[in-house]
């Protein structure tokens, strides 16, 4: 075997290197070198070691920052993927009202974030808009830029609004994909509605549901605009989530260290209970497969 | 089990059907025993499954009725019905275990859980599947899955009839050999009446104690494998039916006897004037080679297929296939043919011709 090495064909890597460099390896370092250094301006810098990720670990700040996350993104999913579910398995399943009803709930997801955050600012407020001026004038004390349960209620249901579509949709998809014979079969085998969602259509949306949690796990953890537009966070901090505390932090207080290392931290977390969550619902498979 | 009516039953999937041609099914009228097996054949696409589904009610027919021992159950839901339906490609419930399969529609009739166990198992080992009871149904190979379906249309003992939709087309041919005769062996010991949709010939005569042929939504013959052989009533139950398929020759029919091209073919019994295009036709079986009596024969090609050979040929320019014997010496000499008179039957536009008067029973 004579062989010529001919290395050169290494260079044809090179544009990707160069791509994947810019736009994600040094950002991402960028972030570590300020996460790991202290600075009094004049763009002097000094070696901090690992005194920024302590702090932020051991901050009562951010600590509330997360639990309040946790509670926002529990309630969205536990909202939202029942009520996508719901909403595919009552569409149309052919003809015009299906392309409607398709068109109609892709809709919410088409509006950019920040305009989401407007319109629900507008609708909630009790002197112009819709919803504000409604419930005050049935006598209801609602005031979300003043109530932090009002503040509350009306993120999640801005959330869901926007969101609940992409969960439909998905489940819609997974629900056309099952052939008629299996609905045919369980008349004859006299399965009732509930046995047939239960051992037909659930297991097979499991798929497009894992997709699904996923996505939306991962949104909701990382939400900024809508809730930034709509309550900037308050009142108090009573709707300040995880990256609208990083964004005060970072740009706000220009607190670049402890901003860098939560970014980090933050960056880990996601990217942990993304991977539980994969790992769990894929095992679950494949136990049903053994 | 039942006795199923069918009556001036027609189907179409148009809302206003104008033309015949709009059918999937024309009107036909029909009774299927109690207890019968029977075979419902015909090509992809002729309403075989069309009429199986208005059977188990999963189809409601535009046109006409269906009864069950007399009763009227047209508008009456599947559940209703108390049918058994296996289909095409294996339906099983994946998160379910094998066991759990087979007793579903034992438990979802609240059947108690030791009259399901001793169902399940006597199913189970019918289907070669006992071993594989608890395991998931999921990660199984398509075949057992099928067997799986099987299983569960065989599972209730008091449906009234079980109907299989082409349930061996993903099984491999030795496995579909012994369920077909496992069927044939619980058609036996139970009676119930089971009606088994195939476009397999061998299948449906195997299988059935009547064949139903059916022919662009129409049911053009139903009778048992020997009629079908000796006397289809149309000409497609002649082609599909035998390997190779019954001859046809244009024909002018004058009493008792038939001119082919100027030349006479005797009958074995007389027929009155015929309306339309008539034709006689007759099975590869009954055709003989002569060194000079009979029909003039063109052979293009002989095939030895074991048994016997096909001769490929043509009389008049119409198709003409003929079975010799093995071991048969097919010479130069050989240029006619003659029909074995009591096996040709008389058509007219596709339709088989009662003769006036005859010996032979009537189809």
């Amino acid at each position: 075997m004579d062989k010529t090495q001919n290395n050169r064909a290494w260079f044809l890597v090179l544009p990707v290197l160069l791509l994947v460099a810019f736009s994600a390896v040094i950002p991402l370092m960028t972030v570590v070198n300020y996460s790991l250094q202290d600075t009094f301006g004049n763009n002097e810098f000094f070696w901090a070691g690992l005194e920024w990720f302590e702090d932020v670990l051991d901050s009562d700040r951010i600590k509330d920052a997360l639990g309040r996350q946790i509670l926002f993104t529990g309630i969205i999913l536990a909202i939202e993927v029942p009520l996508g579910i719901f909403v595919a398995l009552n569409m149309p399943k052919k003809g015009f009202w299906a392309s409607f009803c398709l068109v109609l709930m892709a809709l919410p997801l088409l509006i950019p974030f920040n305009v989401v955050g407007t319109i629900w600012q507008i609708f909630g407020r009790v002197d112009i808009g819709l919803l504000g001026y409604t419930l005050a004038a049935m006598g209801f004390d609602y005031n979300y830029t003043s109530d932090a349960v009002d503040a509350w209620a009306t993120v999640i249901v801005m959330d869901v609004w926007h969101w609940t579509s992409l969960v439909a949709l998905l489940s819609y998809a997974g629900l056309q994909s099952i052939p008629e014979a299996y609905y045919q079969a369980a008349k004859i085998d006299q399965a009732g509605r509930l046995a047939v969602f239960r051992f037909i259509e659930l297991p097979k949306m499991q798929g497009v549901l894992l997709i699904a949690v996923l996505l939306r796990f991962m949104d909701s953890f990382m939400i900024y605009t809508e809730p930034f537009v709509l309550t900037g966070g308050g009142p108090g901090n009573a709707t300040t989530f995880l990256s609208i505390d990083l964004v005060k932090m970072a740009i706000g207080q220009f607190d670049l260290g402890p901003a860098a290392a939560f970014s980090l931290i933050y960056f880990l977390v996601i990217l942990l209970i993304s991977w539980v969550f994969y790992t769990v619902m894929t095992n679950l498979d494949k136990r049903d497969g053994a | 089990m039942a006795q199923i009516t069918l009556s001036k039953l027609a189907h179409s999937y148009y809302p206003n059907p104008k033309s015949d041609t709009e059918f999937a099914l024309k009107e036909m009228d029909h009774i299927w025993d109690d207890g019968g097996a029977y075979a419902l054949l015909g090509s992809s696409g002729c309403g075989k499954t069309t009429l199986l589904n208005i059977i188990s009610g999963l189809v409601r027919p535009s046109h006409g009725r269906v009864l069950f021992d007399g009763r009227d159950v047209t508008d009456a839901p599947t559940a209703e019905r108390n049918i058994a339906q296996v289909f095409q490609f294996p339906v099983v419930y994946d998160t379910m275990t094998v066991r759990d399969n087979l007793a579903f529609p034992l438990r979802n009739r609240g059947m108690d859980a030791a009259y399901v166990k001793k169902r399940v198992d006597h199913i189970a080992a019918m289907i070669g599947m006992e071993a594989r009871l608890n395991h998931k149904a999921r990660g199984l190979t398509a075949d057992a899955k099928q067997k799986i379906s099987l299983g569960r249309g065989m599972v209730r003992e008091d449906v009234n009839a079980i109907l299989f939709d082409e349930p061996l087309t993903v099984i491999d041919p030795h496995m579909k050999w012994e369920l077909r005769t496992q069927l044939k062996q619980l058609h036996r010991e139970f009676r119930h009446t089971m009606i088994y949709v195939t476009h397999d010939q061998t299948e449906a005569l195997t299988f059935a104690d009547k064949v139903v042929v059916m022919y662009d939504g129409r049911v053009v013959q139903m009778g048992t494998p020997q009629e079908l052989f000796e006397t289809p009533g149309h000409s497609f139950v002649g082609y599909f039916i035998g390997s190779p398929g019954m001859n046809f020759l244009d024909a002018d029919i004058q009493g008792s006897q038939a001119m082919v091209n100027g030349l006479p073919v005797p009958l074995a019994a007389a027929y009155g004037p015929i309306k339309g295009r008539s034709q006689i036709g007759i099975r590869p079986e009954f055709v003989t080679l002569t060194t000079g009596q009979g029909l003039p024969v063109t052979i293009t090609r002989v095939e030895d297929v074991g048994r016997h050979r096909i001769i490929r040929g043509e009389v008049s320019g119409q198709t003409m296939n003929i079975i010799a014997p093995e071991g048969m010496a097919i010479g130069a000499d050989l240029t006619h043919v003659v029909f074995a008179a009591e096996s040709i039957n008389v058509y007219a536009d596709d339709w088989r011709v009662a003769p006036l008067s005859t010996t032979r029973r009537a189809a």
